[in-house]
């Protein structure tokens, strides 16, 4: 079977007055039906430009999609007119995003907010839709929902926000939900639930959900496969589990080592990743992440090294010394 | 909501009445005296005893205080006295030239809002393109030109334009008739001030729409609206128009209130008969009265545009309502 969601060579840049920014340089990746999809990687490395791509919602002027196919339930959606990608939106893809009190307009009942998705994509009459809208809320766990809906967002707590701009994702029985760092926001036990929610709602609707997220223990606890990104590239893809405990790219070495972990040995101190994320617009063409690499040696200079197999299936990483690194890492370890 | 209103509503009447303390006070420190200046009409020196007794035909020879309660008692009584200068109740005299006044100050607001949210929205979401250009150009001439001067070329270009056109020059006409009466000459009438007046309350206004709405269009939730796969036309008139008339509204309203001010100027260049002309009387001839009771007028215009203000920023934004 066809993957559910399949990008091929995205380019997104965007024009500002220090030069081009090339947010997302080349992103391929898979999501099959119902899977859950990690994406993570420090700031400015091109996660939401990527996740903002899928559903073209990249402002223009300053970004424009340059280059790539979305391939999404066997159409691209790069060559759908306007009003085919408005029925994409929020209809065959949800999205959620990071700020959840930002996220809700503030002179709109949390109702209407709801109600008008279903509207638009169902063409639901306003009782069918008032229908839906409670059972949704139900869904997500917000209790007490009809006196929820008449009231508005500045009434309602940031983890109650979040389940219901969960709700407006699944609103319209989506294939795929993209979650751009849904719970960075948040207190961490919020973070907990809703993240419970997600992964509960995800399986029970078998919805595909493409999770970004700083976070690698969210990453080894819900998601199936990872990419990793650096400066506007994955630099390492695999399966969680390959990934979480063989990495075999310098960065995502370095990430996991920033992260406290149950299974290891308690160390005196976590290590942040050392140095600072790049300039896009001043990147030569060899490795972008060589300055801050310990395993670097000129051959980095020349190229930036191309996403290739890397160890067993389907584990992928973008480094010259990938196997090097990892022999010598296995003799430490 | 309604505890909103009445606290409000109760505001009102401090502020009116400090209001009245200020003008009360402030009329007494000018130089010169209505009965001087009624006597003295013919020319010539002013007997002090015909000057005594007028101010005592006119009460200004009791204590200030009791001439202040009595202004003050009078106005929550809605009774604001006699004319010093034409003998006429106060009331009369404004009732006679409110309308005029009013009508411009009302179609200068409508036009402006009209012309102005609409061209304010477009400016915003065709960022940078010609039509932007054009209208903040024709804005920005807006706010700079004085609304005299472009009161006496709206005259000019009429007169010359009529000249050419029908052969003999034409004139609004200055003698105020009702709109249910005569509506083509009431219009005629109104329209050349009221564009006077409203050119640059259309372009303050134009502008204020304008970049709210490109500060509303960055936020989050248009990016969740556009990502729900909504309408354009749903997110700008659901979306973002709303939130962005908040500024938007305050600014009109505050606007208004210095409409009235901005009329004494217009009905000048006009020779219209409104309230501004009024004012610009009583003031040259010291009628006390008639003065406080149109200081009081301007002010209670301001409190209750502020009134509206609030009450209309409460029914669009519930973080208000509901704070
Ligand atoms: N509207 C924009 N104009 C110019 N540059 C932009 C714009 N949006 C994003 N970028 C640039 O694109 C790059 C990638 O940004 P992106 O938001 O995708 O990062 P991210 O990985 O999501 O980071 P974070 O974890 O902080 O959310 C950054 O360098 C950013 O400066
Ligand atoms: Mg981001």
């Amino acid at each position: 079977m066809a993957p559910l969601l399949q990008i091929k060579d995205l380019h997104t840049e965007f024009r500002t007055g220090a030069g081009v920014v090339r947010a997302v340089d080349g992103v391929s990746y898979t999501v099959e039906q119902g899977e859950t999809v990690a994406i993570v990687g420090e700031s400015g490395s091109g996660k939401s430009v990527g996740a903002l791509s899928i559903l073209r919602l990249i402002p223009d002027p300053p970004g424009r999609i340059t280059r790539g196919e979305i391939l999404f339930d066997g159409r691209d959606l790069m060559q759908l007119s306007d009003t085919q990608m408005r029925e994409v939106r929020g209809g065959d893809i949800g999205m959620i995003f990071q700020e959840p009190m930002t996220s809700l307009n503030p002179v709109l009942t949390i109702g209407r907010q709801i109600t008008e998705t279903l509207e638009q994509h169902r063409r639901a009459d306003s009782a069918a839709a008032y229908k839906r809208a409670i059972e949704l809320l139900g869904l997500v766990g917000i209790a007490d929902p009809a006196r929820r809906l008449k009231q508005y967002p500045h009434q309602l707590s940031g983890g109650m926000r979040q389940r219901v701009m969960i709700a407006i994702a699944i609103a319209c029985d989506p294939k795929l939900i993209i979650a751009d760092e849904p719970t960075t926001a948040l207190d961490v036990t919020i973070q907990a639930q809703i993240l419970e929610l997600m992964n509960g709602l995800t399986r029970r609707l078998n919805v595909a959900l493409i999770i970004i997220t700083h976070n690698l223990g969210v990453v080894a606890r819900y998601a199936k496969r990872v990419n990793v990104m650096y400066a506007g590239r994955i630099v390492e893809s695999g399966l969680a589990a390959a990934i979480y405990h063989h990495p075999r790219h310098p960065y995502t070495m370095a990430l996991l080592r920033s992260v406290p972990r149950l299974d290891r040995p308690r160390q005196a101190r976590l290590d942040p990743v050392n140095g600072q994320p790049p300039e896009l617009t001043r990147l030569d063409q060899g490795c972008a992440f060589r300055p801050r690499c310990r395993f670097a040696v000129d051959a980095c200079a020349q190229v930036r090294p191309p996403l290739e197999q890397a160890g067993p299936a389907s584990h992928l990483a973008a480094c010259l010394r990938s196997e090097e690194i990892v022999a010598a890492a296995g003799t430490v370890a | 909501m309604y505890r909103y209103i009445v606290n409000r509503v109760l505001l009102v009447i401090p502020t009116l009445v400090g209001a009245a303390a200020l003008v009360f006070v402030l009329m007494r420190l000018i130089p010169g005296d209505i009965c001087e200046v009624r006597l003295s009409s013919g020319g010539g020196s002013v007997d002090p005893r015909a000057v005594a007794l007028c101010h005592a035909e006119l009460g200004l020879d009791r204590p200030l205080i009791l001439q202040f309660l009595d202004f003050v008692w009078g106005f929550f009584r809605l009774d604001f006295g006699t004319s010093m200068w034409s003998g006429k109740p106060v009331a009369e005299e404004i009732a006679a030239r409110l309308p005029i006044s009013l009508e411009i100050a009302v179609m200068a607001t409508v036009v402006a809002i009209a012309i102005a949210v609409p061209l304010g929205t477009i400016s915003a979401l065709k960022q940078n393109s010609w039509i932007d250009h054009v209208v903040r150009t024709t804005a920005i001439a807006g706010i700079a030109t004085p609304s005299f001067w472009l009161g006496i070329v709206a005259i000019l270009a009429v007169l010359d334009i009529s000249h050419a056109v029908f052969g003999t020059p034409w004139m609004p006409p200055i003698d105020y008739v009702p709109f249910w009466q005569d509506p083509l000459r009431n219009l005629s009438m109104v329209i050349l001030p009221a564009v006077t007046v409203g050119y640059r309350y259309a372009a303050v206004t134009m502008r204020m729409t304008r970049s709210a709405m490109l500060e509303v269009l960055r936020e989050d939730y248009i990016r969740t609206a556009r990502a729900k796969g909504l309408l354009e036309r749903l997110i700008i008139n659901r979306h973002a128009l709303k939130n962005a008339l908040l500024p938007v509204v305050t600014l009109i309203g505050i606007e208004f209130a210095f409409l009235i001010g901005g009329l004494v100027v217009t009905e000048q260049v006009f020779n219209l008969n409104g309230v501004g002309r009024l004012f610009v009387l009583a003031v040259q001839n010291q009628d006390y009265t008639l003065t406080q009771a149109l200081v009081m007028l301007t002010v209670a215009v301001f409190v209750f545009a502020n009134l509206v203000v609030d009450l209309l920023y409460a029914w669009l934004d519930p973080r208000i309502r509901y704070g």
